[in-house]
């Protein structure tokens, strides 16, 4: 740095203008650039607190189809927010190239100096880096995909009518965390060829699922079959069985269903790695602002400012506090990440004891290294240190209907360090947190009817709604539908139906399947 | 590279659409909610929209999630007093220091009711959803009495703070243009003729003076156009356009007799209400009279009217005989729309009945938009609500209903005035 440009600060406001927002973007960009943050390009935006609400209720999604949840959140959100009970959103960034971000007019020149660094290098590096993202979305055509979406169902529904559509959407939202292959890795979204083949694939479906539903003729082969299952492995994807097997559904539909699957796939990586994005991004925004600090680009009041919301932010509030609602994402991503980088600056006998490979290592290289290659779950199970549940007093609490109390399995010493960290790693494990519900079974040849299996972990149980899925699954597929729930034996212990009565077996009637 | 949008100017209401469809879809749960809400209004209470609030079950979307019960390991931080091994009684409810993120949130407090407010005109379009004000379109063309000055195009003739200057000097332009054409075209003709003599070597003197006091002419002739004539003169022109008159004014008669007990004047009340807010979807202004009888009328005011007690006997034509004094006195018919509503448990002097018929019909019903006549009443019908039949198969501004308790008005409202088929 030449000195001229050193002894050049930053006005720090408090009002902001599109000049000195240029300005600080310049430097957050140089020392982003510095620490290697390799960001999609930004686009910044700014909004007022409207469309900021409006954002909010749309889970973000810059354009999205009309529905009336997204209705209900935002009468929720505009109440809260007139009420006062609860800030906006300091800002909102959206997994596309280029990389969306949204600041809001209300605030300060530091507010939005906090949300670059945050957002548009930290959140936008994780996009772009981290191996989930890489796998599951494609930000270059996200935006595309969802305005093909919000065109193809407002086209829908002049072509069906409002209600019909919104029947679809319902039971597609119900079954919208069962539209991803978790095992399989997915083919990217691409627009060019969603289009193109669209037309093929209307067609070419529909002829798929006439013939699985053949009922004639019959030989000898189809006969001896008939002691498999089908599917013949159980199937995770509830929405993607749906689209391809669903005896009933218009191609209309079916193309319904696969935009949901589509929008959830896209939203799959961010639910596991709430810690690691947003604690990357903050870990960034401190860095890279004290950084700008050290150079004296910023002023005292500036960084004041900052720190004031920045701690605001990373509040852990204790278990007994009135305002504790779980571990803060923010907290324990940003510490993390902070105490990643003590390991490899300063490491103690300890940290050298747990983290042979990286302590005193690179620590750029370091949290580049975690960025790119964890989710929560492994990411807590690979770097969370003894101090760290030292400094969080982090504690277990194994809580078995079959026992009277709660017992505190583990704490924060030598003997629990173990423990307290698989059962957190554990706590973002996706699969822990959603029931396990596959496609079990069709009854091809018979009833038609669907069998789903659930498979509990440590005896938990569904709650009480699932007939209130199930009712939407039986509306997508046409025709019974049941949910088998084994105990912890692999042994079907409850069934619920959809249609609620016993299914009477019926003579296959040939159904027109429909154009 | 990066790039800064300023939005702030792009619509803010993305969301309404989103917002409709909410509405739309829970509609009957929101209309339920507002009709509850009617009997907690004042009569002239309008101005406020009406907050909504549905059971949070009904709106919630499902989802499959993990239920109460199993074995579960929850870690949590701050502790300030545990060690391993140590057991803690449940908390009660369950939820307290067991549900983090993610799983049981969702299902803990299922019985909280939605709350949000909708504005005052989605509350009326909610209430008064295929209602419409029975003659309307039929009284509004005979009745336009009032007029509005308003522009319309130009005209030639005016007051001179009326010219319209632009126009004026477009008109003045154009004339002189017109008239100098001709004129100019011949001038430059002979002007390149003088040239074209001059050129020559050895010009006739004769013929470049003939020449040049040609052009002289022409000059003078172009020059005399005026520059600006009263032909030019173009003045805004006004003319008077009739508009439908938008004062209402709403007549509430009511029974204070006796007989009348708090609650049947609550049920009429709330009549009022529905009628009042119904005519502020068509009428701007509108004006309340109330009158109240027993055995003689008296125009009093709001509280009076609802909360004073009276005995007696009752003389409805009494009220009908006030209604049309202060018709005359002050609400001429041709600048007011006249609604009235009557409200009555039925009682009567026997012999009055037949008085009522004859004011109504012959100088009231003339006058009104349309008068309806609930009676309030668990008996038989008497002597009046016969009249009143009658009166109703010779005038079809004039309805009747009968109601029999508060969950009555807003039906016995509806049917009043639902749309008549077209």
């Amino acid at each position: 740095m030449t000195d001229s440009k050193k002894s050049k600060r930053l006005s720090d406001g408090p009002d902001w203008t599109f000049d000195l927002l240029e300005q600080y973007h310049t430097e957050i960009k140089r020392v982003a650039d510095h620490y290697r943050l390799d960001a999609y390009p930004n686009q910044i935006e700014v909004i007022t607190a409207e469309q900021m609400m409006d954002a909010y209720s749309s889970v973000g999604m810059p354009l999205g189809y009309n529905h009336w949840s997204y209705g209900k959140k935002f009468i929720q959100t505009e109440q809260n927010y007139k009420r006062g009970q609860m800030g906006l959103a300091y800002e909102i960034v959206i997994n596309s190239d280029p990389c969306i971000a949204y600041l809001m007019e209300e605030n300060t020149i530091t507010m939005q100096a906090l949300v670059i660094a945050h957002a548009c290098y930290g959140h936008n590096s994780f996009f772009k880096g981290n191996y989930l993202f890489q796998t599951w979305t494609d930000a270059s055509s996200i935006i595309d995909y969802l305005l093909f979406a919000k065109n193809y169902i407002t086209k829908c529904e002049e072509r069906h009518g409002i209600d019909q559509v919104e029947d679809i959407v319902d039971s597609c939202h119900a079954l919208m965390n069962y539209g991803v292959d978790r095992y399989k890795r997915p083919q990217k979204i691409s627009l060019f060829e969603e289009q193109k083949r669209q037309e093929e694939r209307e067609s070419y479906l529909q002829s798929q699922v006439n013939e699985l539903w053949r009922t004639i003729p019959k030989n000898e082969q189809e006969t001896t079959k008939k002691e498999t299952r089908f599917p013949a492995e159980p199937q995770e994807n509830i929405l993607y069985f749906i689209e391809k097997n669903a005896p009933l559904l218009k191609p209309w539909q079916r193309e319904i269903v696969r935009i949901v699957r589509k929008i959830s796939q896209y939203f799959y990586p961010q639910k596991q790695t709430q810690v690691m994005n947003e604690g990357w991004a903050t870990f960034w925004h401190y860095t890279i602002l004290n950084h700008m600090y050290d150079e004296g680009l910023v002023s005292d009041k500036f960084i004041m400012e900052f720190l004031h919301s920045h701690t605001n932010v990373v509040f852990q509030p204790p278990y007994n506090s009135k305002y504790y609602s779980g571990i803060n994402p923010y907290a324990l991503g940003f510490n993390m990440f902070i105490d990643i980088r003590r390991i490899c600056e300063n490491p103690t006998d300890e940290d050298k004891e747990w983290f042979p490979q990286i302590a005193g290592s690179d620590w750029l290289d370091t949290v580049h290294f975690a960025m790119h290659n964890f989710k929560d779950e492994s990411f807590i199970a690979q770097f969370l240190s003894p101090k760290m549940m030292r400094d969080f007093h982090l504690f277990s609490i194994l809580d078995d209907d079959n026992n009277k109390h709660l017992e505190v399995s583990a704490i924060h010493n030598k003997e629990g360090y173990v423990k307290v960290r698989e059962h957190l790693s554990a706590q973002y494990n996706l699969s822990n947190l959603e029931p396990n519900i596959q496609v079990y079974d069709v009854d091809t040849t018979g009833d038609r009817s669907l069998t789903l299996r659930y498979v509990p972990q440590s005896r938990v149980p569904l709650a009480d709604n699932h007939d209130e899925v199930l009712r939407h699954l039986h509306r997508l597929w046409g025709f019974d539908v049941k949910l088998e729930h084994l105990n912890e034996f692999n042994v079907v212990n409850k069934t619920t139906y959809c249609p609620v009565k016993e299914p009477v077996k019926s003579d296959i009637i040939a159904f027109d399947l429909g154009e | 590279m990066a790039n800064f949008i300023d939005r702030r100017l792009n619509g803010k209401n993305k969301s309404t659409v989103n917002r409709q469809r909410f509405i739309r879809r829970y509609k009957a749960q929101i209309k339920r909610s507002v009709t509850d809400a009617i009997g907690k209004r004042s009569v002239t209470d309008i101005d406020s929209g009406e907050s909504i609030s549905i059971p949070q079950r009904d709106i919630s979307e499902p989802f499959f999630h993990h239920g109460q019960g199993g074995r579960r390991d929850r870690v949590h931080p701050g502790n300030d007093q545990f060690t391993t091994g140590d057991k803690i009684k449940r908390p009660m409810g369950g939820g307290g220091g067991g549900s983090g993120e993610g799983d049981a949130s969702a299902d803990g407090e299922g019985e909280d009711e939605f709350v949000f407010s909708i504005s005052k005109d989605e509350y009326l379009d909610l209430l008064f959803e295929d209602l419409e004000l029975p003659n309307l379109k039929k009284t509004v063309l005979d009745k336009i009495v009032e007029y509005k000055n308003a522009r319309a195009g130009f005209c030639a003739e005016g007051i001179p703070s009326n010219i319209d200057i632009v126009r004026s000097l477009k008109g003045s332009l154009s004339r002189r243009i017109a008239m100098s054409s001709g004129k100019r075209r011949q001038l430059a003709i002979l002007e390149e003729e003088l040239k074209a003599l001059l050129q020559e070597d050895e010009h006739e003197q004769e013929a470049v003076k003939d020449l040049r006091l040609q052009i002289e002419a022409l000059k003078q002739k172009i020059k005399k156009v005026p520059f600006i004539d009263t032909f030019d003169l173009r003045y805004r022109n006004y003319e008077k356009r009739p508009v439908p008159t938008t004062k209402a004014v709403m007549f509430c008669l009511m029974d204070v007799s006796g007989s009348m007990d708090q609650a049947t004047k609550e049920v009429a009340k709330r009549f009022y209400i529905l009628l009042y807010l119904f005519l502020t979807r068509t009428y701007k202004n509108i004006e309340v009279v109330y009158i109240r009888h027993h055995t003689q009328a008296k125009e009093v005011d709001e509280q009076e009217f609802f909360y004073s007690q009276e005995t007696g006997g009752t003389i409805v034509s009494s009220a009908l005989n006030l209604m049309d004094e202060i018709i005359k006195k002050r609400y001429n018919p041709a600048q007011w729309n006249i609604y009235a509503a009557q409200a009555s448990d039925g009682d009567n002097w026997a012999d009055d009945s037949p008085k009522c018929t004859k004011v109504l019909t012959e100088k009231i019903l003339p006058l009104v938009r349309y008068y309806s006549y609930i009676e309030i009443t668990k008996r038989s019908h008497q002597s009046l609500w016969r009249e009143y039949e009658r009166i109703a198969t010779y005038f079809d501004n004039f309805a009747l209903q009968h109601i029999r308790g508060a969950d009555d008005i807003y039906p016995m409202f509806r049917e009043l005035f639902k749309k008549q088929a077209a």
